[in-house]
């Protein structure tokens, strides 16, 4: 309370009151009503000891009309206070609710008489209430669809993403005739990520956003979703069919979980029992506080970026708009960013994007190679806006304005918001599951289990790695490993977290890496690096390998180069030049000397062999010896 | 010529085709054949097929998952001197099966090759020879050919 220190250094003077002054602004606010009463019995108590010994009449007189003074200045400044916050709460309800729009109409009207009535108890700060608006909002609205729901479900995996589609695999191969049902509140069959944010953005065919196929560098094309409908069997027809199959309940969110009845309940009401049941319900993106506390204008314009829809929207917004702004400078932030600028020249779309690092990457890479990164990604036709904090963002004269904490300002049609993934764990608390206070998410053992018939997959997944300790991983080919591996955990495996998943990013044609292990840029690194041909890019990794997702590079590709070196023609080397080039290499992360990540620049296919060193565990004395064994001059 | 710098906690070092010339001094743990832990190819250390083998794409776990188990097993496991010839029953179920659903097993002539893809796959995984090596891509692309994206 602000105005609070200034009353209260103007009343210091006033000495023997400035106890009682004191009190008074720190329980103001709470306590409104009562201040008054609950003043009076301290200051008696003051006014007695000190005019107890000595006091006169005179003084005493003196001292009544200031403690009254000052009594009826503290009343009169709490009162306006109160009615203050009052007024900017009520104005703060109207523009959230407005927000809302129509959807909220029944929500608004009890959220508007529930605060009014704390707001008369208490005039805090008016976060508190803010809460309250938003969750009634959050509720998915029910589908007016009939309700085919299975009773029973042997195999039930909550969540329909990639974890869950790999656990519902893994299912099926180990227990022939499994029945798997899998539950989602998306309206899209299970499909992989990583092409929304590259490979869509890439394509040629205009109706990409209908067909969501993309085309590798090889030629080969293929859909985003993992199977097609035909694969799945419907959730009714499950109990009775032959061989048992996976079917896919899409637009049913589950809500609550009964872990002693071995039950769910979904958003409509119905309830399905299982035998074994995985949680895969990943995350959803973070948003910026400054955003939500915007206007409807503002929110209207800003994308989380994360699902089909989002990306529809996203690419409808490309051709329409003449400037959109990403906030974030990880993996999202930067591949939109190079993707959407690889567009810019075409569309006359100016792309800004803004984060508060560095450099791009600046939390994955080194500092020198996030530096490198952040240049790139300028060529790629990137404002870059480095060291960059958000302090507000409003909506003026038809555009988008964000203010920077250092003063900058940037004007924009849309802002893309990738700052993070929010782990989903509503069902913790029905169904009495631990979440992790560090990483967030279910905390799991080692073996994915959260309880004996309950396993945890994907990005809310925060599980035990024997080689590197407790973690929670966001990528891809983990949501694949540990979809993976908790399928065959819940068909009796009892294997704990050991195939060590990886992850890979492009940005742009010209740089791609795939990293395993902790990738952290806080830890010493050891880069070593060697200059880059024309042959090392992502592009001719693929065509080589003959995938787009680089996660299956290693269990497709066949003759794969393994380890030893290999008598290659000498090619001629291009003359050394003067300016660094961090063209490819392979970087080292230690802790406590001992390599925890690997991350591969522009060098491909050698996957298994910085598996093998993070798996090894073992202290190198000599990096240089262990980078030998990637071979990264040859191809 | 190689050198190093570095730049705070990071050391950089640059390297020349000739420095990498010598074989690396570097030693790696090793390998314990029989680890249960680990994830192992298409064919298990006991001899076992492992249908869970990212190489076998979705066959396993699909609608004629189990006609394709019934089918590879008998193969796999066959003794006959021309391998997997009393299998032709397993191989026809599985193809009728595969003609139901042909958007996930697009019938080009996969079906056939698909068995003795299987084959090669088998001992090449094992043992590799440098002729079985040399058909396995075909093999391969076959075997996960047949269904869209083989994640996992």
């Amino acid at each position: 309370m602000f105005t609070c220190k200034a009353v209260w250094n103007k009343l210091a003077p006033l000495a023997p009151l400035a106890r009682a002054s004191s009190t008074l602004c720190r329980q103001g606010g709470k306590r409104a009503a009562v201040f008054r009463h609950e003043r009076r019995p301290p200051l008696v108590q003051q006014a007695h000891m000190s005019s107890g010994p000595t006091g006169g009449g005179g003084e005493n007189a003196i001292y009544l009309v200031l403690v009254g003074a000052a009594c009826l200045g503290g009343g009169v400044y709490v009162y306006r206070t109160v009615s203050g916050d009052k007024a900017r709460y009520e104005e703060r309800v109207t523009q959230i609710s407005s927000r809302l729009g129509s959807p909220a109409a029944q929500p608004d009207a009890p959220v508007k008489t529930q605060p009014e009535a704390a707001a008369e108890a208490a005039s805090e700060s008016t976060k508190a209430s803010e809460p309250a608006p938003a969750s009634t909002a959050a509720p998915v609205e029910p589908t007016p669809a009939v309700s085919e729901v299975p009773a029973h479900a042997p195999y039930l995996l909550i969540g329909g993403g990639t974890a869950s589609f790999a656990a519902a695999r893994s299912i099926r191969a180990r227990d022939p005739g499994a029945r798997v049902l899998i539950v989602t509140d998306e309206a899209d069959l299970p499909y992989m990520r990583p092409p929304l944010s590259k490979e869509l953005w890439f394509s040629d065919d205009p109706a990409v956003t209908e067909t969501l196929r993309f085309k590798q560098w090889n030629g080969k094309e293929r859909s985003i979703y993992f199977q097609p409908s035909s694969f799945y069997v419907s959730p009714m027809e499950l109990e009775s069919v032959e061989n048992g199959g996976v079917a896919v309940l899409t637009g049913k969110k589950v809500v609550h979980m009964d872990v002693r009845g071995n039950k769910v309940k979904l958003s409509d009401g119905a309830e399905i029992s299982y035998d074994k049941c995985l949680i895969a319900t990943g995350g959803i993106p973070r948003n910026l506080q400054v955003i939500e506390r915007a206007s409807e204008e503002v929110a209207k314009r800003t994308t989380l970026f994360r699902k089909i829809e989002d990306f529809k929207a996203l690419e409808k917004v490309s051709h329409e708009l003449k400037s959109i702004t990403i906030i974030g400078g990880g993996f999202l932030g930067s591949e939109l960013a190079c993707a959407l600028g690889r567009r810019s020249a075409d569309l006359g779309l100016e792309v800004v994007q803004m984060f508060p690092e560095r450099g791009n990457m600046g939390k994955v890479l080194p500092e020198y190679l996030s530096n490198w990164t952040t240049e790139k990604v300028k060529k790629e036709g990137v404002k870059v806006l480095a060291e960059a904090v958000v302090k507000n963002v409003s909506y003026k004269d038809g555009q988008l304005e964000i203010k920077l904490k250092d003063g900058r300002a940037v004007k924009t049609d849309h802002i893309v918001a990738a700052v993070g993934l929010e782990p989903s764990v509503e069902l913790a608390k029905s169904a009495g599951l631990e979440i992790d206070s560090d990483f967030g998410g279910f905390r799991v053992n080692a073996e994915l289990q959260a309880r004996s018939n309950i396993w945890v997959a994907g990005d809310a997944a925060c599980f035990y790695d024997i080689k590197l300790g407790r973690r929670r991983v966001e990528h891809h080919d983990h949501a694949v490993v540990s979809g993976r591996l908790a399928g065959e955990n819940m068909t009796g495996a009892r294997k704990p977290y050991w195939h060590q998943s990886m992850f890979w990013s492009d940005l742009g044609p010209d740089v791609g890496y795939e990293a395993i292990g902790i990738v952290d840029s806080s830890l010493p690194t050891v880069g070593v690096f060697a200059k880059a041909t024309a042959k090392d890019t992502p592009r001719a990794a693929t065509e080589q390998s003959g995938t787009g997702i680089r996660s299956e590079s290693e269990t497709e590709a066949v003759a794969g180069p393994i380890a030893g070196p290999i008598a290659v023609g000498t090619a001629p080397a291009p003359p050394p030049q003067q300016k660094e080039d961090y063209g490819k290499g392979v970087i080292f992360y230690l802790r406590d000397k001992v390599v925890v990540g690997i991350v591969l620049w522009n060098v491909f296919n050698r996957m298994p062999i910085a598996r093998k060193i993070i798996k090894d565990g073992e202290e190198h004395a000599d990096l240089n010896e262990v980078a030998k064994l990637f071979n990264i001059h040859e191809d | 010529m190689s050198y190093c710098k570095q730049e705070g906690k990071d050391r950089i070092i640059f390297v020349t085709k000739e420095d990498h010339e010598a074989p690396s001094n570097a030693e790696l743990v090793e390998d314990d054949p029989n680890d249960p832990y680990e994830d192992h190819g298409l064919i298990l250390p006991n001899g076992d097929i492992n249908w869970n083998c990212p190489c076998l794409g979705g066959m396993a776990s699909g609608p004629c998952g189990q006609q394709f188990k019934d089918a590879f097993s008998c193969f796999h496991y066959s003794k006959e001197e021309v391998k997997g010839s009393e299998c032709v029953d397993y191989f026809r179920s599985m193809q009728e099966c595969m003609q139901k659903y042909p958007e996930l097993y697009p019938q080009e002539d996969d079906s056939e090759s698909a068995p003795s893809g299987g084959a090669e796959a088998a001992p090449a995984d094992s043992t590799s020879t440098d002729s079985a090596s040399v058909s396995v891509p075909a093999s391969e692309e076959a075997a996960a050919g047949t269904e869209s994206p083989a994640t996992s």
